[in-house]
């Protein structure tokens, strides 16, 4: 158990919680939190947002009753957490892009604060969120609401890209990619149980077989995915 | 003097703490976590003769008080679980049973029988083999073999007799909430030499996303386990004991040390744990404390004490 700081609402139904602790973590790394209440039954994985000397934070958005829990927590109440779980985006020198639509934004935060040189491109259906924390740490912040943000990236300008989003952005990013040597690595999100490999419940088919999102993911090659079995997740 | 040790067909747990098929991996992935020889047993993912990548589509999806899976087996075989897990499995100190499912008869045989050989093999070179084979007649996640196995007494039996005929391996039949008649397919299998019964298995069920008004499984239906189903399982776990001989090991939505006391009341002699490691990482050493605890604090030394009292 840990002790929330803060569980601040960013925008209507997003919040940020920020848990009191010495946690590790990388950039696209997630853990599993539970709120302790007998029902929902899991834990919901969510992404490492930041990670601080004595804290660590997560952005998510309230989509069903676990996360409807989790926004109701105080700070001084305590939580489950488990982590960091997953493999994270990789290791990279040379130019950089982070692309995250919505609440795929969260997990680049650690990666602009890794890569200050990277550009930052931030698309959002209706409203934006979390910029502040973009800016300050990116060079480069574009943002869109509305529309598609995968509009204003080139990708022939860098030699990776991470991204995060939902599916059409993903795959629009993919078909925009395609022809060029920029190498994209896209994190995917997938119903979990145990957040440690053992239940198969996240698996996603790749060019290589099976794959548990949880375990050898959240973030692939985007070469390796095959995009249409991400739908309706 | 505690004793919290257990005999299931001739094969010795320290304690009735068995992790199920299908929440544990082959043990791996939860051994950072709960140090595998703390348990009684583990049962590794269920396996089929050959490799299975399982079902498309949503997998897991949560319901009041249970879990919705539709995993379909995704599983290595046979051979590559004898070739890349048992070594791991047979090292820690903890009885290492094989769960066996198959689409038809002849691969529950053969996939049996190459268990049974691999165990002898490494019997003569003094090493460790499978301890115990859970024999899976009931998984509702795939079209073919699993439940369909497991809901009509007489076509069980066969699958029962001719795997009997092809190991010399303690077997365990894990049987369906879905059978026509639970307490007659647990004689049916004490009859046809099974040593011990395992129940149960999910309930067949279903979720319907309304959005897209269809099932929220490829497979339309999909296994429930969890909370939810525990009084049901507690219950036939009573009926079972009472009328068959053999142990059985008494599973579903077990997520407290309550709920084990209830079930060794019921008749269980072990108990195994499945959706509660989902909801809780540490399950497994959590609930052996706990259960020490109980014994202590209720002065009981052994859980024969109070097994079957109901």
């Amino acid at each position: 158990m840990a002790m929330i700081i803060s569980n601040e609402a960013l925008a209507p139904q997003i919040y940020v919680m920020k848990v009191q602790g010495n946690y590790k973590g990388k950039m696209g790394q997630f853990y599993m939190l539970r709120s302790g209440m007998s029902y929902p039954l899991l834990p919901r994985p969510i992404s490492i947002y930041d990670i601080g000397e004595h804290d660590i934070s997560f952005l998510y958005r309230v989509v069903g009753e676990g996360t409807r829990q989790l926004s109701r927590l105080l700070s001084g109440q305590e939580i489950n957490l488990e982590g960091p779980f997953g493999n994270g985006f990789p290791q990279v020198e040379g130019s950089l892009a982070l692309i995250g639509g919505g609440m795929g934004t969260a997990p680049l935060l650690l990666a602009a604060k890794q890569y200050p040189h990277a550009h930052v491109y931030l698309g959002f259906a209706e409203q934006s969120f979390g910029v502040e924390a973009f800016k300050a740490v990116a060079a480069s912040v574009q943002v869109k609401v509305g529309g598609s943000i995968v509009e204003q990236v080139n990708p022939a300008r860098y030699k990776y890209m991470f991204s995060c989003g939902p599916t059409p952005m993903l795959q629009a990013l993919a078909l925009q990619t395609v022809g060029t040597s920029s190498r994209l690595y896209i994190s995917t999100e997938r119903h979990m149980a145990c957040g440690i490999g053992a239940c198969l419940g996240c698996t996603i088919r790749t060019r290589t077989g099976n794959r548990r999102v949880c375990k050898e993911g959240p973030v692939f090659p985007v070469e390796e995915v095959e995009l249409d079995d991400l739908h309706g997740m | 003097m505690i004793s919290m040790a257990c005999n299931i067909a001739g094969v010795s747990m320290k304690n009735p703490i068995i992790m199920a098929s299908g929440t544990y991996g082959f043990g791996r992935e939860y051994q950072e976590y709960v140090a595998p020889a703390l348990l009684g047993g583990i049962v590794g993912k269920g396996l089929t003769l050959h490799p299975k990548d399982g079902n498309q589509g949503v997998r897991i999806n949560e319901t009041a008080s249970g879990l919705l899976n539709s995993v379909g087996l995704e599983n290595p075989g046979v051979v590559a679980f004898l070739k890349d897990e048992l070594d791991e499995m047979t090292r820690w100190d903890t009885a290492v049973i094989a769960n066996i499912g198959g689409a038809n008869l002849e691969e529950y045989v053969q996939a049996v029988a190459l268990i049974t050989e691999n165990a002898q093999k490494r019997r003569t070179m003094n090493r460790r083999g499978v301890d115990m084979l859970e024999l899976n007649i009931s998984c509702p996640n795939v079209k073919q073999g699993g439940m369909q196995f497991g809901v009509q007494t007489e076509m069980a039996r066969e699958v029962v007799r001719q795997v009997r005929n092809v190991t010399t391996l303690p077997l365990v039949v894990k049987l369906s909430p879905n059978a026509e008649n639970i307490t007659e397919m647990a004689i049916m299998c004490e009859k046809e030499g099974a040593d011990g019964v395992s129940l149960i298995n999910t309930f067949s069920a279903m979720k319907i996303d309304i959005r897209r008004r269809r099932s929220v499984f490829e497979n339309t239906y999909a296994g429930l386990s969890g909370p939810a189903i525990k009084p049901i399982a507690l219950r036939m776990v009573h009926q079972v004991a009472q009328a068959v001989s053999i142990p059985v090991i008494g599973i579903g939505g077990i997520s407290s040390v309550e709920d084990i006391i209830e079930f060794t009341m019921a008749g269980a002699a072990a108990i195994q744990i499945g959706t509660y490691n989902f909801v809780q990482l540490r399950a497994g050493a959590e609930l052996v404390e706990g259960l020490e605890q109980w014994m202590q604090r209720e002065k009981v030394n052994s859980l024969d004490e109070i097994r079957g009292i109901i």
